[in-house]
């Protein structure tokens, strides 16, 4: 796993979209801007949506990698 | 699980629809949670804006109806069933709004709004939706929203027509300004002898829960100004600019005094019996 300090963490594979974007949503909105998130997420919808979905909202992806049989996404917390 | 916002995970999964939308988002939900509406008349009109409220997480709903429930309210007021006929419409609206959505508090008031009590109950509301069925308690709730500064959303049915007004004191026309005083009750056709298709009512039910959502959240333009009509056989949605009268009695540049009055007007048979 890349290594970044990592300032909050959220599990999101137990739910399904639009829960899946919510969550990060309101986890994101607890951050100060520039903090960094990081989510675990399943494939298929929630990691072809959820990352595009977030940068959307002006927060920025930092990377996503697979880790075992889930995905670890980074954020930043945008404005 | 609780979020800085105070959403419990119930929640989260319940308004997700909300708060996906960058218009809504988890502040704007708040805003919703946070918000007070009285709606005046359990009927047709208020049906779907009671449920369409209530579910979209609309902190606190009042609602105030005298009557009971008639099997001829129901081609078109959705609030109840066959077997609430009978029972009051206040008590059983409340029965099925907090089934819908426990998290939201329903007053019921099983009252007729008049001048000696309106301003005791509005007082605890944030905007005040017209459901009425007479001209008189529509005026009455016009002006005593004008006077506390209460957003008040107006609609009203017949036949194949509706219309919806929204008034914000102080910013836009009142109702007063545009009808200025109500007909002669000699003139007020009722919707017994009228009628009403019983979607019309569902329309501007909904455009009225529409504008309360969208001044909750700040978004969009209101019907500020512009009174819309629809007609369902024309299937046309048309807007009229309407301005401030300045010597509308209730908001003009002089309202001497005014005083809150009780008039006497038919009662729409449909809508009550």
């Amino acid at each position: 796993m890349s290594n970044y300090k990592v300032d909050a963490t959220l599990d999101i594979t137990d739910v399904l979209c639009p829960v899946t974007f919510a969550r990060t949503l309101l986890k994101l909105e607890d951050m100060m801007v520039g903090e960094i998130l990081e989510v675990f997420l399943n494939d298929g919808e929630p990691l072809q949506k959820v990352p595009k979905s977030i940068t959307d909202e002006g927060h920025r992806v930092i990377l996503i990698e697979k880790v075992g049989d889930k995905n670890r996404m980074l954020v930043e917390r945008g404005e | 699980m609780l979020s800085g916002l105070n959403f419990t995970d119930d929640q989260v999964v319940r308004y997700s629809r909300h708060i996906i939308l960058p218009e809504v988002g988890p502040k704007g939900q708040k805003k919703i949670n946070n918000g007070r509406v009285l709606i005046i008349g359990g009927g047709g009109l208020g049906s779907p804006v009671a449920y369409y409220l209530t579910a979209a997480g609309v902190g606190t709903i009042g609602i105030i109806d005298d009557d009971v429930v008639d099997l001829s309210n129901l081609q078109r007021q959705i609030l109840y069933l066959t077997n609430d006929v009978g029972k009051p419409k206040a008590v059983s609206a409340r029965e099925k709004l907090t089934a819908l959505n426990p998290g939201c508090q329903v007053v019921a008031y099983q009252e007729r709004l008049k001048a000696s009590n309106i301003l005791q109950i509005i007082k605890d509301y944030d905007v005040v939706v017209d459901g009425t069925d007479n001209f008189g308690t529509r005026f009455l709730a016009n002006d005593a929203c004008v006077i506390t500064k209460k957003p008040f959303f107006h609609g009203a049915v017949l036949r194949f027509i509706g219309q919806a007004l929204t008034i914000l004191p102080g910013e836009g026309p009142c109702y007063r300004c545009v009808f200025q005083t109500p007909p002669p009750p000699s003139k007020v056709q009722t919707c017994a002898q009228a009628g009403v298709l019983g979607v019309i009512p569902g329309i501007i039910g909904l455009i009225q829960a529409t504008e309360v959502l969208k001044y909750f959240l700040g978004i969009g333009d209101l019907l500020v100004g512009e009174l819309l009509t629809y007609n369902a056989l024309t299937m046309e949605f048309i807007k009229t600019e309407i301005r401030k009268n300045p010597n509308c009695p209730a908001c003009g540049v002089n309202p001497a005094n005014y005083e809150l009055s009780d008039y006497e007007q038919p009662v729409c048979d449909l809508n009550t019996r």
